[in-house]
């Protein structure tokens, strides 16, 4: 027992080893952000301040970032939803004779680095005069989350029993109809996983606009403070922190929502008996 | 019957077209630029030929290619299998059966570096390993002196880095797939007189063979495409010392407007992207 004991004590100071490590990168962009004089090591923020907020929020061209991020990743996150639940319909109520092979190639298409084709789409938008477009860019990042989406949003509607949908076809209903009015609000939460899911990687996507947008004003958020750290960041660390802060809360508040949404689950299982 | 498919047909279109066009049509062309001097300065810039293999001979013959390969070799390997794969199993092995409260904690704390976006990570990580910066202050207090981590171990820092930042996906991955071990079969073992390191070499890992091996795939698959974190914290410097397969892609296309060569690379790794993602989706053994 007293080794067992021993055992556990072990196993506890090696976590408490592994959360510092974690937690130490972690608290300095925190402290650093309310600290005036912030520099590279951790030190508690003296005296306690929030010039660095008001001075990151203060420039009209880092709010502007923020709006392009929300636009590109919003509207990007929209698309994909639509558009995969679209072709999530066929996939699971349909027989069709490709329907395994497309489902194979989806499931393929998921796991492709999209870093390996950035230099041809850069290219492909050369040469159709659709380089720093915010829509050609918004497309492009849609169809390179669709797999994933298209893949999720079949399972998801695999769990919806049919036979709601069939009632209500009795009752007159399209087959359109049947999915915007029974299928969609109940597979809401897979819905809303997929839209956070995608408007946060996209959200902290930098290569793809990096590559894709060039003026200023068309930058997201994740290009523009990189081009702070650039111009700033070596000395500026208070406010490139700050800055940091605001463009990662988005992220933080999504993925709690998506847990909300996640540990809630589907409770349609009833639906059918009731 | 007729009705249904031309219905189906009118669902997928959307999704079939964007696939196409921005999907498939630039897969296409990275075959075919690959094989052209594409080029946006020079000679090549107004005459675009088809050059055959030169672009693959001369890039199995640039000592910066076959360095690139080796150096994402070691990045997959150290950042991916060895530290998320491991360090992940690690991590929700010990989690298991602790105290509630610290299990929640610890996994905020390392959930919270996977949830930050990859260029927050690399500013975090430039700080902390940086002269002045939190390690060189730790390793201060155990009277060790400073080192310049960035210029003389630049590979370990990126490395690093991408473990902090992507370790919580694996241990999630296997904090599920331990949950689902029956509780009794382990405690059978104990009344049988196991000790702990034969449970978890006899029945644990075993259990969770199927997860590790998927988890693996897919963390594989992630860090072969890692550009953002290594772009923004080293460059892929000091001098070429951190430049991987997706940095060293970059700078031929984009810094050197080599666009063919830059394809060339391209289409490397889109080969071994290939080759990892058609062993994952066998891992997964679907049913349809």
């Amino acid at each position: 027992m007293v080794n067992h004991r021993f055992h556990r004590n072990i196993q506890y100071a090696i976590l408490v080893f592994l959360g510092i490590c974690f937690l130490a990168p972690l608290l300095w962009i925190v402290f650093a952000a309310f600290d005036l004089n912030a520099r590279q090591g951790i030190k508690l923020p003296t005296p306690f301040s929030l010039d660095n907020f008001s001075a990151v929020l203060g420039d009209s061209g880092n709010i502007r970032s923020f709006g392009v991020g929300i636009l590109l990743s919003g509207g990007q996150a929209l698309l994909v939803v639509v558009v995969s639940m679209l072709a999530a319909y066929p996939l699971s109520r349909y027989e069709m004779k490709f329907k395994k092979s497309f489902l194979l190639s989806i499931l393929f298409m998921t796991s492709l680095p999209i870093t390996a084709v950035m230099v041809p789409v850069f290219q492909m938008f050369l040469y159709f005069k659709l380089q720093n477009s915010i829509f050609a860019t918004m497309l492009f990042l849609t169809a390179s989350s669709l797999p994933y989406g298209i893949w999720m949003m079949k399972n998801f509607m695999d769990s919806v029993p049919i036979d709601l949908e069939e009632s209500a076809w009795i009752d007159g209903t399209s087959v359109w109809g049947g999915l915007r009015r029974i299928v969609a609000p109940l597979m809401l939460p897979g819905i809303a996983t997929i839209a956070i899911f995608t408007f946060s990687g996209s959200w902290g996507n930098f290569f793809v606009p990096y590559i894709l947008l060039q003026t200023p004003e068309k930058l997201p958020a994740s290009v523009t403070i990189y081009q702070f750290f650039g111009s700033h960041g070596m000395v500026e660390y208070g406010r490139l922190a700050a800055f940091s802060l605001l463009y990662t809360m988005p992220s933080v508040v999504l993925y709690i929502f998506s847990q909300r949404y996640m540990s809630k689950g589907f409770s349609m299982g009833g639906a059918t008996k009731g | 019957m007729g009705r249904k498919n031309s219905g189906a047909a009118l669902f997928l279109m959307p999704s079939v077209l964007l696939l196409l066009v921005f999907f498939i049509f630039p897969i296409i062309l990275t075959f075919c630029f690959a094989f052209t001097n594409m080029a946006l300065t020079g000679a090549a810039a107004q005459s675009l030929e088809f050059v055959g293999f030169r672009n693959f001979i001369n890039m199995f013959q640039d000592p910066d290619f076959r360095i690139s390969v080796w150096r994402t070799l070691v990045f997959l390997i150290f950042s991916a299998v060895i530290g998320q794969v491991a360090l992940g199993f690690i991590l929700a092995l010990l989690m298991k059966e602790k105290n509630v409260t610290f299990r929640r904690i610890l996994g905020i704390i390392v959930i919270a570096a996977w949830v930050t976006p990859e260029i927050v990570v690399a500013f975090c990580m430039v700080s902390f390993f940086s002269d002045n910066g939190s390690l060189n202050q730790i390793i201060s207090w155990i009277g060790l002196k400073p080192v310049s981590w960035l210029f003389s171990f630049p590979m370990v820092s990126v490395i690093i880095a991408n473990i902090w930042h992507g370790t919580a996906f694996s241990m999630m991955v296997y904090q599920s797939a331990l949950d689902e071990i029956p509780k009794d079969v382990e405690e059978a073992a104990v009344i049988d007189g196991a000790t702990g390191f034969q449970i978890l070499r006899h029945i644990t890992i075993p259990m969770v063979k199927g997860s590790i091996v998927t988890n693996m795939m897919l963390v594989t698959l992630q860090t072969l495409g890692v550009f953002t974190l290594i772009y923004t914290m080293t460059g892929g410097g000091p001098g070429t010392s951190t430049q991987t397969l997706p940095v060293f892609m970059y700078n031929q296309a984009f810094v050197n407007y080599q666009f063919g060569y830059g394809t060339a690379i391209s289409l490397v790794l889109l080969f071994i992207g290939i080759v990892a993602s058609l062993s994952y989706m066998k891992s997964l053994k679907i049913k349809m």
